[in-house]
C-alpha cells in the first residue's frame, strides 16, 4: 500500500515535470523552520556532528535529538516508530520486522528523485527488503547508510615489531605464525571481547571470508530460501577459530571482557591484534596517533579474494514521520556534501559512501583511518562485502552467536557444534 | 391485658421496622466499605489484575508486539515445558535460589545469635547498620561494583595473587563453572542485610527468661540456639526464606548487569529470558507464557514455605 502510494506520487511528479518541461525539484527542507525528530545511538557522536553542520548550512532546520543504547533501540524502535510523532531520522538496529509492520518510509521515490542510482548498488543492497520483511538484499529501499563501516584486524605497532612483523600477513598461515610468535613471546595474541555480546563473531566472520566467498554468507543473513550457515567453508572457519581458542591466542578471561574493556586494554598495550571495525579508526588516530595499524583479514590462499564484514550505519525514516522529505534530503546531503563527507571520515573513520565518482576526503598519511579507507576500496573492488552475521534475524546474536561463542571460549563447544547450533536456532526463529 | 396486648402488638409492629433499619444500616455500611475499598481495588485491578489477565491472554497468542495476533492455544506453554534451553534457564533459577537463600539465612541466624546479648550497646547498633547497608544500595549499583571486583584485575583476583594463588585467578563472571556461584554471592550479599535485620528484630521478641531457665538447667549456647532461638524465629525465618526465594526465582537486575545471562546461558534466569523473548525475539506470546509459568512456579515454592513456617495454634 505504502509502496504503491509512494511510487504513484513519484510517477505523478515525473509526469508533471515532463509535461511542464521543467527540471523536477528534488525534495528539500524548504525555508520554513523545521524541527527534525531524531533518535540516535548513544556513544557515537557522528550523527549529532552531522546534524550540527546541517543546521549551520540550513539554519531553518534544527534537530531534537534523543539518544539510547543500541540494545535499548533494538527493543524500543518498533514502539517509537508506531507512535504518531515517529522519528524523522532513526538509527535502525534491524529492518525486517519494521518493514513487515509497515513502520518505515519506502525510499524508492527518493532513490529516483535524488539519483541514488549513481551510488554503487552493492552499497545499498543490505538496505533493501522485500515487502513482508524477508528476504533482505532485494526489493525496495527502506534505509540509507550514514557511512559504510568494515571490520578487519587492528595491530599494536610496538608489539608487532617485537614479534618481527614488518608487513601485514598475506595469508592465513602467515597470520597464524604471527599469533604463535606472540604467544611464545608471552604476549596476548588477540584482545577480543566476548561478554554481553559475542565479540568473537568478528574474527569468526573474517575467517569465513578467508575460507570462502561472501555470497553464501550474505544469502544466509538475508534469509534467502534454503540458505544455511553450515557450509564447508564456514565449518573450516569455525574449526580454525576453535584452534585459536585451544592454542591460547585469546586472553584467558575473554568471556569476561566487554567491548569497552577490550578497547581500554588493547589501547593500553595489552594484545597484539584486535578484530574490530573502522568505527574505531577516528578514536585511535585522535588519542593514540601512530601507535596502531590496520589490515584486512588475509585470504586462506595467497592472492585469494578479500572479504570483510561491511555494513552501513543504517538510518531510516519513520512511516509516520512528519518531515520525511527533509529527512531524505539530509541523508542525501550526508553522502554528497563535501563538509559532511569530511566530518564523516574524521569523526566516523569509515567510508562515507555516496556516488562512486566523488573523491574520498583527504586524511592524515600513515593514519589508521587512511589504512581502513584503503582497505574499504579493496573490499569494494573485490566485491567482498558481507553483512554482519549477527544481523540475520532479530535475536540470532543474543540467542545464537553469543552463547555459542561463549561456549567455544569456555571449551564446552566445538567449531562444528557452534555452526550447527546457530543454524538450528536460525531455523527455529524463522519457523516461530 | 389490653395494655399487654398493645405492648405485644407494638413490639410486633416495631420489630420489622427495627430490622428494616438494621438492614438499612447494613446496606449503608456495605456501600461505605465498598467505597473505602474502591480506590485500592481500582489501583490493584489496573496495575495487577488487568496486566495479569492480559499476560494470560497474550500467552495463548503468537504475536510480535506490533502486528496481528494469532491464537495458538497452549502451544507456548508446550514450548516452555519442552525447550531444553528454557528448562535450563528455569533450573538456573533454582540453583541461584540456593545461593540467595542459604547464605543470607544461615549467616543472618549466626549473626543474630551472636549479637543477641549485645543488642542494646553500640556494638549491636554498628553491626546491624553495617549488615543492613547493602540493602539500601540499588541492585544495579551492586551488580556493577561486584562486576569490577570479579574482573580480571579486580579485588578478588588481586587478593588471590597476593597470597600466591595466581593459578586460581580468572574472569569469574565469564567462567562456565564459577559465573553462577559468583552471581549467587552478589545476591547473597545484597540479601544478607535484610535477613539479619529481620532475625535480629525477631530475636528481641524471645523472652530472656527462657534463656535464663535453660542455662539454669545446664543448657549450652548450642542447645539454646536449637531449642529456643530457632523455634522462636520460626515466623521470621519463613519471611526470610520466602523473600529470598522470590528474589532468586524472579531475579533480573543483578544477572542482567553482572553477566547478561552468560557465559552461554549459564546464568540466564527466567526474568532475563522473559525480557529477551519479548523485546529481542519479539515473541510476546512465548514471553508471557514463561512469565505465567514463573508466577505459578513462585507460588508452588512459596506456599509450602508459608505453610511450614506458620505459627500453629
Amino acid at each position: 500500500m505504502k509502496l504503491k502510494s509512494v511510487t504513484a506520487t513519484g510517477l505523478a511528479a515525473l509526469t508533471a515535470a515532463a509535461l511542464t518541461g521543467t527540471a523536477m525539484a528534488a525534495p528539500s527542507c524548504g525555508a520554513d523552520p523545521v524541527v527534525m525528530n531524531a533518535y540516535f545511538e548513544t556513544g557515537f557522536p557522528l550523527p549529532s556532528k552531522l546534524a550540527e553542520e546541517f543546521t549551520r548550512q540550513f539554519p531553518n532546520v534544527t534537530f531534537d535529538i534523543k539518544e539510547d543504547q543500541f540494545a535499548n533501540m533494538m527493543e524500543n524502535s518498533p514502539r517509537i516508530l508506531s507512535e504518531d510523532n515517529a522519528p524523522d531520522l532513526i538509527r535502525l538496529p534491524s529492518m525486517s520486522d519494521l518493514v513487515a509492520n509497515e513502520l518505515l518510509a519506502n525510499l524508492d521515490g527518493y532513490f529516483t528523485e535524488f539519483g541514488w542510482d549513481k551510488f554503487p548498488p552493492s552499497q545499498l543492497i543490505q538496505l533493501r527488503v522485500e515487502e513482508g520483511g524477508r528476504p533482505r538484499g532485494a526489493g525496495s529501499l527502506w534505509a540509507m547508510g550514514l557511512n559504510y563501516s568494515m571490520t578487519g584486524v587492528f595491530y599494536n605497532k610496538e608489539l608487532a615489531a617485537k614479534v618481527g612483523m614488518t608487513e601485514p600477513p598475506k595469508t592465513l598461515a602467515e597470520l597464524d605464525a604471527l599469533l604463535q610468535k606472540a604467544k611464545d613471546a608471552g604476549l596476548v595474541p588477540i584482545m577480543q571481547f566476548n561478554k554481553g555480546t559475542g565479540g568473537l563473531a568478528f574474527p569468526l566472520q573474517d575467517l569465513m571470508g578467508s575460507y570462502g566467498p561472501p555470497e553464501p554468507v550474505n544469502d544466509w543473513i538475508f534469509q534467502k530460501d534454503g540458505a544455511t550457515i553450515n557450509t564447508e567453508a564456514n565449518l573450516k572457519a569455525a574449526e580454525h577459530l576453535e584452534n585459536w581458542v585451544k592454542s591460547g591466542y585469546f586472553a584467558a578471561d575473554t568471556n569476561a571482557i566487554e567491548y569497552f574493556q577490550m578497547m581500554s586494554r588493547f589501547t593500553g598495550g595489552e594484545g597484539l591484534f584486535m578484530f574490530n571495525g573502522d568505527w574505531e579508526s577516528g578514536n585511535l588516530d585522535k588519542n593514540f596517533a601512530g601507535k596502531f595499524g590496520f589490515f584486512l583479514m588475509p585470504p586462506a590462499e595467497a592472492g585469494g579474494r578479500h572479504a570483510a564484514m561491511s555494513a552501513p550505519l543504517t538510518f531510516g525514516i519513520g512511516a509516520k514521520a512528519a518531515h520525511q522529505d527533509c529527512a531524505a534530503f539530509f541523508l542525501n546531503w550526508v553522502a554528497t556534501n563535501e563538509q559532511a563527507r569530511q566530518i564523516n571520515v574524521e569523526v566516523g573513520g569509515s567510508n562515507p559512501g555516496g556516488p562512486a565518482d566523488l573523491p574520498i576526503p583527504a586524511v592524515t598519511p600513515g593514519s589508521v583511518t587512511e589504512a581502513t579507507l584503503a582497505a574499504g576500496n579493496v573490499v569494494a573492488t573485490e566485491n567482498g562485502a558481507m553483512d554482519f552475521i549477527a544481523n540475520a534475524t532479530g535475536a540470532i546474536f543474543a540467542a545464537g552467536w553469543t552463547p555459542e561463542l561463549q561456549k567455544l571460549v569456555g571449551g564446552v563447544q566445538t567449531g562444528k557444534g557452534l555452526i550447527e547450533a546457530v543454524q538450528a536456532e536460525y531455523e527455529k526463529e524463522l519457523s516461530r | 391485658m389490653i395494655d399487654r396486648t398493645n405492648q405485644i402488638a407494638g413490639a410486633a409492629a416495631a420489630a420489622p421496622a427495627k430490622s428494616r433499619r438494621r438492614a438499612g444500616i447494613g446496606r449503608r455500611t456495605a456501600i461505605a466499605a465498598l467505597l473505602f475499598a474502591a480506590p485500592a481495588f481500582i489501583m490493584y485491578a489496573a496495575f495487577v489484575l488487568v496486566p495479569l489477565a492480559m499476560s494470560v491472554f497474550y500467552s495463548l497468542q503468537r504475536w510480535d508486539g506490533i502486528g496481528k495476533m494469532r491464537f495458538v492455544g497452549l502451544n507456548n506453554y508446550l514450548i516452555v515445558l519442552t525447550d531444553a534451553d528454557l528448562l535450563q534457564v528455569i533450573g538456573n533459577a533454582f540453583l541461584l535460589a540456593a545461593w540467595f537463600t542459604l547464605i543470607p539465612v544461615v549467616l543472618g541466624l549466626a549473626v543474630a545469635a551472636a549479637i543477641r546479648e549485645h543488642l542494646g550497646g553500640p556494638f549491636g547498633t554498628a553491626t546491624r547498620t553495617i549488615l543492613f547497608l547493602p540493602q539500601v544500595i540499588p541492585l544495579v549499583a551492586a551488580g556493577i561494583a561486584w562486576s569490577w571486583m570479579f574482573a580480571n584485575t579486580g579485588l578478588v583476583n588481586q587478593a588471590l595473587r597476593g597470597i600466591g594463588l595466581e593459578a586460581l585467578a580468572r574472569g569469574w563472571l565469564g567462567d562456565f563453572t564459577f559465573a553462577l556461584p559468583a552471581v549467587g554471592i552478589i545476591g547473597a550479599w545484597v540479601l544478607l542485610g535484610l535477613c539479619t535485620m529481620l532475625l535480629v528484630t525477631g530475636i528481641t521478641k524471645i523472652d530472656p527468661s527462657l534463656y535464663e531457665a535453660a542455662r539454669l538447667d545446664g543448657a549450652g549456647p548450642w542447645d539454646e540456639f536449637i531449642y529456643i532461638t530457632l523455634p522462636g524465629l520460626r515466623q521470621e525465618l519463613g519471611v526470610c526464606v520466602t523473600v529470598t526465594v522470590i528474589a532468586a526465582l524472579a531475579s533480573f537486575d543483578i544477572v542482567y548487569i553482572a553477566t547478561g545471562g552468560g557465559p552461554g546461558i549459564q546464568t540466564t534466569v527466567p526474568g532475563l529470558e522473559i525480557y529477551r523473548l519479548a523485546f529481542a525475539h519479539r515473541q510476546v506470546g512465548l514471553a508471557s507464557a514463561l512469565a505465567i509459568f514463573l508466577m505459578v512456579l513462585v507460588l508452588v515454592c512459596v506456599l509450602p514455605i508459608q505453610w511450614l513456617t506458620r505459627v500453629r495454634r
